[in-house]
C-alpha cells in the first residue's frame, strides 16, 4: 500500500465561503509542502489556489501557515514536520483573496513607508564605486537577506492586534538602509520609525526572528533603531543633522 | 472591461523590466511608467540568479577581452558589433547599482571584488556572494519605489498584444485577483518577460517562466530569433533542478563520475570544469551515457557528483546560498559530502528579434533581457553574461521607450480586437470541455522536450518531437478547465501559459531540425561539427497560421573570424 500524507487545507471560494478540505498525497511523490500542493492541483483538485514561483526559497511567494506556523511552502520538507497530517492555512493577519492566496498590498505599502532605498546627497552621479569594507557590509548584511515573504508579519502578535503597526519586515528594512555606510537618509526615516506605529509598539516577543526562513533578525533591528533614532533626534535638537 | 493608459508599459518586473522602469522614470518625471507582471514584485525569476555579472572594472582587463570571451562562448553566432557595444555599457551599471545599495562583494579595502567564472580570460564576475540576482533585484525594486511615476500592476496576466498600422495598439490582460479583463494602452512598450525554460522538465527555472513574452510577440507578428538554442546548465541539483551556481566550480569545485574520475580533463583539457556551459554539460551527459553516471537515492535519474569538500573554507562566505540549499533541500552538508548534479535547462538564448539598441520590428516596441535576442549570446551564453545584459540593455530600453513616448501619442483603440480576445478567454478557453487535463499535457510536453530536444538532438528525435507537439496541440483544443471562477483562477493561467509553451516548443524544434550542424548549446548527434559555410546565420521564426516560417539572417562579424573552439 502506498503511504500517504493528509493535507488538510483551509479554503475560501469566490463567494466568501470558508471550509476545510482534506486531500491524500502519496509520500513517494513529493518532498516539500509546495510539491504536495502542486500534486493536489495537478491530479486531484484543479480549483485549489496558492502562490509559488522559484521553489528555492528566494522569491518569497509561498508563505502560508503550516501546522500552525508561518513557513514558506517550497522549503518546508514534509517529512521534517514529523506528522502525516499537515494542516495548511493562509497566512494570518492578511486578508484572504482565495484559498491560500492573501492580499500582500498592505505589506508592500508599509514597506514603502520606511523609505527602503539608499538616499544620497550626490544622487545621480555614478562615475565611481563607493567604498564599503566587508566589516561595513556585515553591519547590515543580515537585514539585506529579507525576501519579502511576509511571514514575520503573520507571526507578530502586535501586527495581529494593531493592523496599523509597521511591523517587523518594514522596520528591519529601515535599519538595513540606515546601517549601510553608503546611505545618508537616516534623518528622513526617523519620523516614521519613531512615530506612533513605529518601533515603540514592539514588545520584543521575538517571533518574527524565529519564523524568518532567511535568518533575518527584525527584533534586533528594532532595538538598534530605537537607539539610533534617539541619537538622531538629539543631534537635530542641537542643530546638527 | 477596464482600460488603463500609461505613457510606457513594461511587461515583466524582473531585472530587465525594473531597470527599464527606473531608467524611463528618471529620464522624465512627466512620463508615467506601468510595470505589468503576472507576479508580485521580487517574485520574478531574476532573484534566482546566483554567481555573478561580468564587467570590465580592472585596468588589467579590457573590453576586447570581455567581447572575445563572449563571442567565443557564443560559438561565433553572436553579432560582434552588438557585443562590442554591450560590454562598454556594463561598468557604469555596476557603479550605478552600487550607489543604489547593491551589496557587491568587496575586497578587504572596500573596493568591489571580482571572481573567476566559466570560460573567462579574466576574473571579471562581479558578485554579491551567490545571491547576485537577488540583491540586484532588491536594489532595483528599492530604487523604483523612489519614483511616484512608476506604477505596478501586480498579478496581471497578459493574454495578447495587438498591432495596428505598424504600431502597438493594445495589450490585453486579466487581473488575477478579480478576474477583470483589462486593456492596456501606451505610447511605447517594452518586452521584459524573461525566457522560456519551463518548457523543459528538468530545469533551474522558477515555475513561472513559461515564455509568455516570446509567445505574445510571436503571435502578434514580431519575429523570434535563434530559439533553438537552449542552455543546459551543468549543475542542476538532483532531484529538484535548483541551480548550483557555476561559481561553485569557478571557486574550485570539481566534477566526478561514478569511478571518482575527474572526467572533464578529457573534454576540456585546459579549462576542465571551467569550460563553457555547453561543453561541460555535454561532457557530463557523455559520462552518464557511457554508464559512468551515479545512481543512488534519487530514483532512476543518473547524475554526476560535484565535489566542494576541498573548498569547504570558502563555502560560508562566497557560496552561502548553495550551501544552504544543499542542506535544506537535500539534507547534504557540502563541506563534507558530494552534491548530485545533472545538466538542467537554464537559459533561453533566443527571443524577440532585437538589437543592442533594443528596438524590434515594430517602432515603439522594445525588448530587453532574456526575452530579447540581440544577439549577444549567440548559440551559448557565458555564465555571468545575463544579469549584466538585463542591467545594461534594460537601461537602454527604458531610455529609448521614454524618448519614443515623448514624441508620440497613444493610438486610438481598435475595440474589435479586445472584444474578440475577451470572448476567446472567457467563452472559448474557460468553457472548453473535452476532458483533457492542462497539467498532464504540460507534463507530456516537458518530457518530450527533455527527451527529444535536450542536450543531444537527432533528426529522428526532433521529427518525433514535432509530431508529439502536433498531438499535444490537438489535445490542448480539448482541455477542460474545472475552475470556472473569476477570482485568482490559476488553472486558467496555466492553460494560457500552456498555449504559449506549445507555440514555442514548435519553433524550437523546427529551428533545431533545420539546423544541421552542432554549434554551442545546439548539438546534433547526426551533424556533430559546426558548419560555418551553411549555418553561420541566425534563425528567424515568423508567425503564420500554419506554423512558424523559418528564414535566416547573416551573423555580423567585426574583427574575430570564426575559428575552432576549444577550452
Amino acid at each position: 500500500m502506498v503511504e500517504e500524507y493528509e493535507f488538510e487545507i483551509k479554503r475560501k471560494d469566490e463567494s466568501g465561503k470558508v471550509y476545510y478540505q482534506t486531500y491524500r498525497v502519496p509520500k513517494d511523490q513529493i518532498s516539500t509542502v509546495l510539491e504536495g500542493l502542486l500534486y493536489i492541483k495537478e491530479n486531484i483538485d484543479h480549483t485549489l489556489d496558492f502562490r509559488y514561483s522559484c521553489r528555492m526559497e528566494i522569491c518569497g511567494s509561498c508563505g502560508m501557515e503550516i501546522n500552525g506556523k508561518p513557513r514558506t511552502a517550497c522549503s518546508t520538507i514534509v517529512k521534517q514536520l514529523k506528522k502525516d497530517h499537515v494542516k495548511i492555512e493562509p497566512l494570518k493577519h492578511y486578508r484572504v483573496i482565495k484559498d491560500l492566496v492573501v492580499d500582500m498590498d498592505p505589506f508592500f505599502e508599509k514597506y514603502k513607508e520606511v523609505k527602503p532605498y539608499i538616499i544620497r546627497n550626490d544622487d545621480g552621479v555614478y562615475d565611481r564605486e563607493l567604498k564599503q569594507t566587508p566589516e561595513q557590509f556585515y553591519e547590515y548584511a543580515n537585514y539585506s537577506m529579507c525576501i519579502k515573504c511576509g511571514l514575520c508579519m503573520a507571526a507578530c502578535p502586535i501586527v495581529g492586534s494593531d493592523p496599523q503597526y509597521l511591523g517587523p519586515a518594514p522596520l528591519a528594512a529601515a535599519w538595513r538602509f540606515i546601517a549601510d555606510n553608503r546611505d545618508e537618509g537616516a534623518k528622513y526615516r526617523v519620523a516614521v520609525i519613531d512615530g506612533e506605529e513605529g518601533t515603540s509598539r514592539c514588545h520584543f516577543s521575538g517571533e518574527c526572528t524565529e519564523v524568518c526562513p532567511k535568518g533575518v533578525d527584525p527584533s534586533f533591528a528594532i532595538q538598534k533603531l530605537r537607539k539610533v533614532s534617539f541619537k538622531i533626534e538629539l543631534a537635530s535638537l542641537f542643530g546638527r543633522s | 472591461m477596464e482600460k488603463i493608459k500609461e505613457d510606457i508599459i513594461i511587461l515583466g518586473g524582473g531585472m530587465a523590466g525594473l531597470r527599464a522602469a527606473v531608467a524611463a522614470a528618471e529620464y522624465s518625471d512627466k512620463l508615467s511608467v506601468g510595470v505589468v507582471s503576472k507576479l508580485y514584485p521580487l517574485r520574478s525569476h531574476s532573484v534566482s540568479a546566483e554567481g555573478g555579472t561580468s564587467a570590465v572594472l580592472d585596468p588589467k582587463d579590457s573590453f576586447d577581452m570581455h567581447a572575445f570571451d563572449t563571442i567565443k562562448g557564443s560559438d561565433y553566432l553572436a553579432d560582434q558589433d552588438a557585443v562590442e557595444e554591450f560590454v562598454r555599457l556594463v561598468p557604469e551599471q555596476i557603479y550605478t547599482t552600487d550607489h543604489w545599495g547593491c551589496p557587491w562583494s568587496r575586497n578587504p579595502d572596500g573596493t568591489i571584488s571580482q571572481r573567476d567564472f566559466g570560460a573567462l580570460s579574466f576574473p571579471r564576475a562581479t558578485f554579491a556572494a551567490d545571491k547576485t540576482g537577488f540583491h540586484v533585484m532588491q536594489t532595483l525594486f528599492s530604487r523604483a519605489l523612489m519614483h511616484p511615476n512608476i506604477h505596478f500592476y501586480n498579478e496581471y496576466f497578459a493574454t495578447s498584444l495587438f498591432i495596428e498600422d505598424n504600431r502597438l495598439n493594445s495589450v490585453t490582460a486579466f487581473n488575477l485577483r478579480t478576474g477583470d479583463f483589462v486593456v492596456f494602452q501606451s505610447k511605447s512598450f517594452i518586452f521584459a518577460a524573461g525566457g522560456a525554460g519551463r518548457l523543459f522538465q528538468f530545469s533551474t527555472y522558477a515555475h513561472s517562466v513559461s515564455g509568455d513574452g516570446d509567445a505574445l510577440a510571436y503571435r502578434a507578428g514580431i519575429p523570434l530569433k535563434d530559439l533553438e538554442f537552449i542552455q543546459f546548465h551543468p549543475t542542476g541539483l538532483v532531484p529538484s533542478g535548483i541551480l548550483i551556481t557555476e561559481a561553485a566550480r569557478a571557486e574550485g569545485g570539481i566534477l566526478l563520475n561514478s569511478e571518482n574520475d575527474r572526467f572533464m580533463k578529457k573534454y576540456a583539457p585546459h579549462k576542465l570544469e571551467k569550460a563553457s556551459r555547453d561543453v561541460v554539460s555535454r561532457g557530463m551527459m557523455w559520462e552518464i551515457l557511457a554508464g559512468r553516471g551515479i545512481k543512488g537515492k534519487y530514483g532512476d535519474t543518473e547524475y554526476i557528483h560535484l565535489d566542494l569538500r576541498h573548498i569547504a573554507d570558502k563555502l560560508d562566505e562566497r557560496l552561502p546560498m548553495i550551501t544552504e540549499i544543499a542542506r535544506k533541500f537535500n539534507g547534504i552538508d557540502a563541506h563534507t559530502e558530494l552534491l548530485p548534479v545533472h545538466p538542467a535547462a537554464h537559459y533561453t538564448m533566443g527571443g524577440i528579434d532585437s538589437n543592442v539598441k533594443t528596438t524590434t520590428s515594430i517602432p515603439g516596441i522594445f525588448a530587453a533581457g532574456e526575452n530579447a535576442c540581440v544577439s549577444i549570446h549567440g548559440s551559448n551564453r557565458l555564465g555571468s553574461n545575463s544579469t549584466n545584459e538585463c542591467l545594461a540593455l534594460g537601461n537602454v530600453a527604458g531610455i529609448a521607450a521614454a524618448k519614443y513616448a515623448l514624441e508620440h501619442d497613444i493610438p486610438s483603440l481598435v475595440s474589435r480586437n479586445v472584444e474578440l480576445e475577451e470572448k476567446r478567454i472567457w467563452d472559448d478557453i474557460l468553457r472548453r470541455d473535452g476532458g483533457e487535463n492542462v497539467a498532464k499535457i504540460r507534463d507530456d510536453l516537458r518530457n518530450n522536450m527533455d527527451r527529444n530536444v535536450g542536450v543531444f538532438r537527432t533528426e529522428e528525435g526532433l521529427t518525433r518531437s514535432l509530431k508529439n507537439i502536433e498531438n499535444l496541440k490537438s489535445r490542448y483544443a480539448n482541455i477542460t478547465i474545472q475552475d470556472k471562477s473569476r477570482v485568482f483562477n490559476m488553472e486558467l493561467e496555466w492553460a494560457l501559459e500552456l498555449g504559449f509553451m506549445l507555440d514555442l516548443a514548435e519553433i524550437i524544434t523546427k529551428g533545431a531540425l533545420l539546423r544541421k550542424e552542432s554549434r554551442g548549446a545546439h548539438y546534433r548527434d547526426d551533424f556533430p561539427k559546426r558548419d560555418d559555410l551553411n549555418f553561420l546565420k541566425h534563425t528567424i521564426a515568423t508567425y503564420s497560421k500554419d506554423g512558424p516560417i523559418i528564414s535566416y539572417r547573416p551573423v555580423v562579424i567585426t574583427k574575430w573570424q570564426p575559428t575552432e573552439r576549444s577550452y
